[in-house]
């Protein structure tokens, strides 16, 4: 007989589950649901008022309904009234009800509360534990408000039971998380450390949990928890296997609580008293020689249980990184690990050895493993274990072993999965560069990346490489003659065309002399890849063309017909029609003297952190690259990648010739009045007539203004549809493509920009908003050569949106040439709060193949901000107006980019609120104000970022005058840092 | 360090077809983002066999592409035709973890005499409490399987 039988005196419950589970479809599972609802629900309404255990058996039926996806709108009453049940099974019920479905509905909170507050006072252990899980589950703030002063007195208070000790222990720590302030330290404080001496075990696992968590907030306070953790960690490492009964695990003495007390102690530096260091580094010891004794079991419990406590001893070893002996020690054990035949334990292993690597003391005994990461790398079946070897083999990398790494990496990258080549291609770029001894071998390992991965070359790499290549006049030569061979290779990737575009247009006089890489032969060799590259390459190589008319007088008449083809002068991108007719005007009037001065080589960039260290640590997160920003730096590759911020007296300014065309001095006076554009080409193809009445952008420039690349492009985002057999009708739209939130992220804080960019289509963006109303312009480039047919772009509101959002279209022409781009119109108006944006859904042919794209549309709710400027005073009354907590959304997290506080008010100012200085004590904080207009109503918004440097952390709280905007904007901000 | 420090952000049982047999959360989600969740959950556990780890980091973008997601993993087990899994820290202890849910399938064996999926189904509301004697408030409570299995009968006699 099972101890548990089915249903368990709930026959009724048990026919119910039956009857479902026997459902033949889902709509008759619908009709079963509904029929017991309708029967549930006149059973409450009924007048015979209900027993006890009808009640529970129709609450638990709600919630088994509930659970299975359905919506429950009745029945939260008899689920309170449960909870003053003196029955166990009633009231656990009750419990349960209210746990999984919180309802913040403020009169039965009320009841709620009161009765947990009875049952809290109850001195019965079984029915203290309920509530005190119910509190632990729901953790709301009223939650905190009514029993914040309470839990510390019961859990400190001498005739608590055991369980109810560790319940409330863990209440109180969810409430502290939720809301701190409403936790105030006090006498308990000193009282919860000494739990950690508690006989029993499990109230010091709990203990240990709460401590963890307040120690952080309150080192000095709890200091004292180092010496009773330390003492009773030692009681259990040195205990023998079966000593403490219900708390070993598969022969290991309580494993769990060994593992908390260890992170607990990293909370702290390494003790300084040195009795307690002395044993604790006994602990650690004992630790170490026990992963070097026989199994006692066979069991993988037995190894992942002994393990679990290594691999924390390991971590506080590191995190203490002030014991060589240990430290060394911890590696060699990891190096056995590395070949072990359970998964698990090569992938914690290579990933814990990872840190070893930055620590100076253990750095050399890491790399004597390097055969074995590299094996690692080759053959493991798991990606994310052979993702850990990549991560080892970059934090091992120094000039000894960088041309192995570097050769393995570039090895691997030709198998390697497309979910990591991206961050693979970054990390030989960076090593290649940071530890290159001459630069040819430099040039050749970045010219290979492009020839193995060139569509995971991100923008920032090929950028890298002209930067040092136009820095170094010792390698300029050799790397003209590099990309020169590079190019005869009959397919090679794009990217090979624009770096050797650029390099050729720069330095191929430098082969010139070798009549296989004439001027002419350079020329004509450039121009067979010309057709077949996108606006982007093709406008690069017209201007590697006027400079070869300076660099090799004898091109020119080549050239000029070559611009002055009506594929040029004529063509539909305007970037391009523009600089045909410039540069050809300019090679005619200008003099070879003019000519000589305008394209002149370009001058040094400046020195600066490396664009690529910067986009990795971008993609990993902060620290990510640290193993390479520490002590070990070679000082003799500081000339190319400094990382350091240059004085400005080192900072060469850019010679007139910077501007490439130096029309900005004087223009010549023939220059076209065409329309121009600054800065960084790739935008600009798309930005239409500017202000700007230069003609500076060349790609070049993008180089020295470094700035955010625009979209990179990524290869991974094409097309996802691999043609369907029919095109879709216009109804179904496809799900937003996987990058799609990432996409409408870039766009929170500014309006303009490409939205997406793939191999066949780019998107870019205009946009303005004033009040509720908006205007946007989308500007779609076909970047083939070959015509876009039924082109067609909506825009799609999902659900509620229509009333919410109204959004006006033009129809876009059909047909989109080969080379060309269309612009499409879109009137916005903001009818009220909207937390979804609207989608875009681009469909057309592409050579006979239907092609479809869904995106998000950037348009999200604080693009209808108005700033509000006010002085400290009204912020602060109004601050306290908007106090209910469904007014507040507050997020804690951790910064994804650096912490910059110009940057962060940029983007603070892009999100649409009005900045406040002078509001916040703390000049850290920023605070602002705000407005939300939409044609029904306004919504009044105010934040707060609290920035926390040496944590990484940010703090940021809203509060609107509506619940789900403050939370929507919340998510929306907390993602921008 | 993390503020929040470590916290399992949630405890979920799925069998093969990917229908829940338990969801516990401890951090606050909205029901799209929980229904999501499962979803992804199923999408990467279930391709995984034995020569994979027990462990799926949540970093690249397409699985959970919520930021604040970027920080979790997944470590899980499978036990006849039931995916274990709970989400926790990045930073956190994964073997410590892993033997966690054997501890709770070891319990839930001895509570229901070698449990099957239909138990969990039949006494869903039992498996609350079950877990709740052993992990509160995205923490772990009670490793004992002797101390737990005896709350649970104890409570079990209660009328």
């Amino acid at each position: 007989m099972p101890a548990v039988s089915k249903g368990d005196g709930m026959r009724g419950l048990a026919v119910f589950i039956s009857d479902i589970r026997n459902c033949k479809s889902k709509e008759a599972e619908i009709k079963r649901i509904n029929k017991e609802l309708a029967n549930i629900r006149s059973k409450f309404k009924g007048d015979k008022a209900l027993d006890g255990y009808s009640k529970k058996k129709y609450v638990c039926k709600l919630l088994f309904i509930f659970l299975l996806g359905h919506d429950i709108d009745f029945g939260h009453m008899e689920a309170v009234n449960l909870l003053s049940s003196n029955k166990y099974t009633e009231k656990q019920i009750g419990y349960l009800f209210i746990s999984v479905l919180v309802n913040s509905n403020s009169e039965l909170i009320r009841l709620i509360n009161n009765a947990i507050k009875n049952d809290l006072a109850s001195r019965n252990p079984t029915f203290m534990c309920l509530a005190l899980h119910c509190i632990a589950n729901v953790g709301s703030r009223e939650m905190g408000e009514a029993f914040a002063a309470d839990i510390p007195r019961i859990l400190v208070a001498g005739d608590s039971m055991d369980s109810v000790k560790q319940s409330a222990a863990l209440c109180l720590l969810r409430l502290y998380k939720a809301s701190p302030d409403l936790v105030p330290m006090g006498e308990w404080t000193a009282r919860v450390v000494h739990l950690l001496n508690d006989q029993h075990m499990g109230v010091v696992t709990a203990a240990v949990s709460l401590i963890t968590c307040l120690c952080k907030k309150n080192p000095d306070d709890f200091k004292t928890c180092i010496s009773l953790a330390v003492s009773r960690l030692s009681r259990i490492v040195s205990s023998a296997s079966t000593d403490l009964q219900d708390y070993t695990y598969y022969f290991v003495p309580a494993p769990w609580l060994s593992v908390k007390l260890l992170r607990l102690l990293q909370c702290y530096p390494p003790p300084e008293d040195a009795a307690v260091k002395g044993r604790l580094v006994e602990c650690l010891e004992t630790v170490l020689n026990k992963a070097q004794e026989p199994p006692k079991s066979k069991k993988v419990q037995h190894s992942n249980a002994k393990n679990a406590i290594l691999f924390e001893t390991i971590s506080l070893i590191i995190h203490y990184d002030s014991e060589p002996n240990l430290l060394v020690r911890a590696c060699n054990q990891l190096g056995q690990f590395l070949q072990h035949r359970e998964t698990n334990l090569r992938y914690l292993a290579l990933e814990s050895m990872c840190t070893l690597a930055s620590s100076e003391f253990s750095h050399e005994a890491v790399k004597t493993h390097i055969d074995t990461v590299i094996n690692a790398l080759k053959t493991e079946r798991d990606v994310s274990v052979r993702q850990r070897a990549a991560d080892l083999l970059y934090a091992m990398c120094d000039r000894s072993n960088a041309k192995q790494i570097v050769s393995e990496m570039l090895r691997y990258l030709e198998t390697a999965d497309y979910a990591i080549r991206e961050e693979i291609v970054l990390k030989v770029a960076i090593l290649a560069e940071k530890y290159a001894v001459d630069y040819s071998w430099y040039v050749d390992t970045i010219l290979n990346l492009i020839r193995i991965a060139g569509d995971y070359v991100s923008e920032e790499v090929w950028y890298r490489v002209l930067q040092i290549v136009t820095n170094r006049d010792d390698v300029q030569g050799y790397a003209a003659k590099t990309v020169f061979e590079a190019l005869q290779a009959p397919a090679c990737h794009e990217n090979m065309v624009k770096v050797g575009g650029y390099i050729l247009g720069e330095f191929g006089n430098l082969i010139a002399g070798d009549p296989r890489s004439s001027p002419p032969v350079q020329f004509s060799l450039l121009h067979s890849k010309f057709h077949l590259c996108s606006v982007a390459t093709r406008a690069l190589l017209l201007s590697t063309y006027i400079k070869f008319i300076n660099l090799f007088p004898e091109t020119k008449a080549t050239i000029q017909g070559v611009l002055r083809a009506g594929s040029q002068l004529r063509n539909a991108d305007v970037e391009l029609q523009q600089r045909a007719v410039e540069y050809l005007t300019l090679s005619s009037v200008a003099s070879t003297d003019v000519l000589a001065t305008v394209l002149e080589e370009m001058p040094p960039f400046p020195e600066r952190e490396s664009s690529i260290l910067a986009k990795l640590k971008r993609k990993k997160g902060p620290g990510a690259g640290s193993a390479l920003d520490d002590g070990r730096r070679d000082a003799s590759s500081n000339d190319i990648n400094g990382g350091v911020e240059p004085t400005p007296s080192t900072v060469s300014t850019p010679s007139p010739s910077a501007d490439l065309l130096g029309l900005r001095a004087a223009p010549p006076p023939a220059a076209p009045p065409a329309p121009a554009s600054a800065g960084n080409l790739l935008v600009d193809v798309f930005d239409g007539p500017a202000a700007q009445p230069s003609l500076g952008a060349t790609p070049e420039e993008a180089f020295l203004s470094e700035l955010e690349p625009p979209a990179p492009e990524s290869p991974m985002a094409l097309l996802a549809d691999p043609a369907p057999a029919a095109d879709p009708g216009p109804e179904d739209i496809g799900p937003p493509i996987p990058e799609a939130d990432e996409l409408l992220n870039k766009f929170v804080c500014k309006n303009n920009g490409v939205l997406f960019e793939n191999q066949l289509l780019q998107i870019g963006v205009k946009s303005e908003f004033r009040q509720n109303l908006g205007r946007m312009y989308l500007f779609y480039g076909n970047k083939t050569s070959v015509q876009f047919q039924n082109f067609s772009p909506t825009v799609v509101h999902p659900g509620d949106l229509q009333t919410q959002l109204a959004v006006q279209t033009k129809r876009v022409a059909a047909q989109v040439d080969g080379g060309a781009q269309v612009q499409q119109v879109l009137n916005i108006e903001c009818l009220r709060d909207f937390l979804t944006p609207p989608l875009l859904s681009v469909r057309f042919r592409y050579g006979g193949a239907p092609q479809s794209l869904t995106l998000k549309l950037p348009v999200t709710i604080n693009k209808f901000f108005q700033p509000t400027e006010m002085a400290a005073q009204d912020f602060f009354q109004r601050w306290k107006q908007l106090s209910l907590p469904q007014q507040e959304a507050q997020k804690i997290f951790k910064a994804n980019h650096p912490m910059d506080a110009e940057v962060t008010k940029a983007k603070l100012l892009g999100f649409g609120s009005a900045l406040l200085d002078n509001v916040d004590p703390n000049p850290e904080n920023f605070v602002g104000a705000g407005i939300i207009q939409t044609k029904a109503l306004q919504v009044g918004c105010l934040l707060r970022l609290e920035p926390n440097a040496q944590a990484q952390m940010y703090r940021l709280t809203l509060r609107t005058s509506k619940e789900p905007v403050s939370r929507h904007l919340c998510e929306l901000l907390a993602q921008q840092f | 360090m993390n503020l929040l420090g470590k916290l399992i952000r949630f405890i979920l049982i799925q069998n093969r077809a990917g229908k829940t047999r338990l969801a516990k959360w401890y951090m606050q989600f909205d029901d799209d983002e929980k229904q999501k969740l499962i979803e992804e959950v199923h999408a990467v556990v279930t391709v995984r066999d034995a020569k994979h780890t027990n462990f799926v980091e949540v970093t690249p973008a397409p699985i959970l592409s919520a930021p604040q997601f970027r920080n979790f993993k997944i470590i899980y087990r499978r036990y006849a035709g039931l995916y274990f899994c709970i989400c926790v820290d990045v930073n956190d202890n994964n073997l410590a973890y892993l033997e966690a849910i054997h501890n709770f399938v070891e319990v839930l064996n001895e509570y229901f005499h070698n449990v099957c999926e239909l138990d969990l189904v039949f006494n869903f509301y039992k498996v609350y409490t079950v877990v709740d004697e052993m992990f509160l408030a995205g923490e772990i409570r009670e490793t004992s399987q002797t101390k737990v299995l005896k709350q649970l009968l104890m409570l079990q006699s209660l009328e």
